[in-house]
């Protein structure tokens, strides 16, 4: 378990659209809307998204467990998600 | 003095370029090891030795365009058994000797058909005879016009490399193979809560994907059912040893490649996801070896990311099956007269009907069925 960073919303976006792209290189994410499906519009398969998973653990320090994978299937999605366990920013 | 090859790293190989030697002359070097990288048209390839002894001499220098069998190097396996003598290397180029051509009928028609030269060929069979494999392996090598061997390939010369070589491979399998397709629906209730279980335990880095288990579970099937796990060649079925399972992998810039798990059979979860794993991201970064492209004795397709929901897929030659795994969703689902919703996974057998009829395939099918309803016994020894 990694500790949790002390990271505010524009220092997370950072990070996860950084993964994203070593996923996707060819991918333009300026063109990426919140709501896009991650997995389809991106073209990544399970294993990217659970590497992108477990990046995220190691960067972020929060662990999403399997049965939320529902809820981090956007770019809101998990933002929203991992924003919601970093400390609140002082 | 045995020949080292450019092996054929693939039904659709007609040619490799020698891209680097990983030893020297005077090397010694034992069965496995990675002698040379070989650039492919499914990326570059670490290529292994299957004999032991002394790297004598290089027949080809680094940057050689060299056709699928012809020699690479020399290799004085005497100089590995002290014992033996010693023989001097074959000349570069054995004379063609004015011997009467044996050559089976069907080969001579497929020749003529073709546009193969007979006295260009060494034949494969008994006395050197040729057959219909070698006149189609000399028509593979001698017919589209390879790239343009000057500068690093663009992506544009990989793209049309790798299409071209799936067209080969696939208009051969659907020329020559004559295939059948059953389906299945299998209820994955069992399977998923076993995994969600097993996942909840386990660090983020060390969970399991669905894959794990369902190679795994064609693995086991291939033990009870293992007319599907093989070769066709020379007219007859040619049941493979090791069950190594070939999964397609994508790759981003299009095309796909389908490297070897080494005995899927005998792994363990851990163990077979951390392989799959290495083996995605070396197929995507270009570093596979030589034994993982040629080694495959069935394939696997697993197309349920995209959202497909059944794969009715093409045998890679010549391998005489190919399992297909679409989507798990949620289906309606009738046992003992109760009506149901259950996460169902639509798995598809294709199989060579030349070394396979569908009974076999259906015991294949319900084999991994049965496997997969005891997902807890699946990694038990």
């Amino acid at each position: 378990m990694n500790a949790v960073k002390n990271l505010g919303p524009q220092a997370l976006r950072q990070i996860v659209l950084s993964q994203l792209h070593g996923l996707a290189p060819e991918a333009d994410l300026s063109t990426l809307r919140p709501h896009d499906d991650l997995r389809e519009t991106l073209e990544i398969d399970s294993f990217d998204f659970l590497n992108l998973l477990i990046a995220l653990d190691q960067e972020v320090g929060v662990e999403i467990p399997e049965k939320e994978y529902g809820k981090v299937g956007t770019l809101a999605g998990l933002m929203d998600y991992l924003l919601a366990r970093l400390p609140k920013a002082t | 003095m045995a020949e080292f090859r450019m092996p054929s790293l693939g039904a659709d190989m007609q040619s490799g370029k020698l891209l680097e030697w990983k030893v020297a002359p005077g090397t010694l070097v034992k069965r496995g090891q990675v002698v040379a990288v070989v650039g492919t048209e499914k990326g570059d390839i670490e290529v292994e030795v299957f004999e032991e002894g002394l790297i004598q001499n290089f027949a080809v220098q680094e940057g050689a365009e060299v056709p699928v069998g012809a020699p690479l190097a020399w290799i004085d396996e005497g100089a590995a058994r002290p014992g033996l003598p010693k023989k001097e290397a074959p000349p570069p180029a054995a004379e063609k000797t004015e011997q009467r051509i044996r050559v089976s009928p069907l080969a001579r028609k497929l020749a003529a058909e073709l546009g193969v030269d007979l006295t260009q060929i060494q034949g494969s069979g008994p006395h050197g005879a040729i057959d219909k494999d070698d006149i189609e392996r000399a028509a593979q090598q001698t017919a589209p016009p390879l790239p343009a061997a000057e500068g690093p390939p663009g992506k544009a010369d990989f793209q049309a490399g790798m299409r071209r070589a799936i067209a080969l491979a696939m208009t051969r399998a659907n020329r020559d193979i004559p295939h059948y397709y059953l389906e299945c629906r299998i209820d994955m209730t069992r399977a998923l809560s076993w995994l969600e279980a097993e996942n909840l335990q386990r660090p983020i880095q060390n969970r399991l994907l669905p894959a794990v288990l369902l190679i795994k579970a064609v693995a086991k099937a291939l033990v009870k059912v293992p007319q599907l796990n093989g070769y066709w060649t020379k007219d007859a079925l040619q049941i493979a040893e090791g069950i190594h399972i070939g999964f397609a992998i994508a790759l981003r810039q299009g095309g796909l490649v389908t490297p070897a798990i080494h005995h899927a059979d005998l792994q363990g979860a851990d163990e077979l996801m951390t392989n799959l794993h290495d083996l995605i991201l070396r197929t995507r970064s270009g570093r596979l070896r030589s034994s993982e492209l040629t080694d495959a004795t069935i394939t696997v397709t697993h197309l349920g990311d995209r959202g497909v929901e059944k794969v009715f897929g093409v045998i890679y030659p010549p391998q005489v099956a190919l399992v297909g795994f679409g989507k798990i969703t949620e289906e309606v689902w009738v046992e003992k007269g109760m009506i149901g919703v259950r996460p169902v996974l639509h798995a598809t057998l294709a199989g060579d009907h030349r070394a396979s009829d569908g009974r076999t395939g259906a015991e294949f099918l319900e084999s991994l069925d049965q496997l997969l309803q005891t997902p807890e016994a699946l990694f038990a020894a």
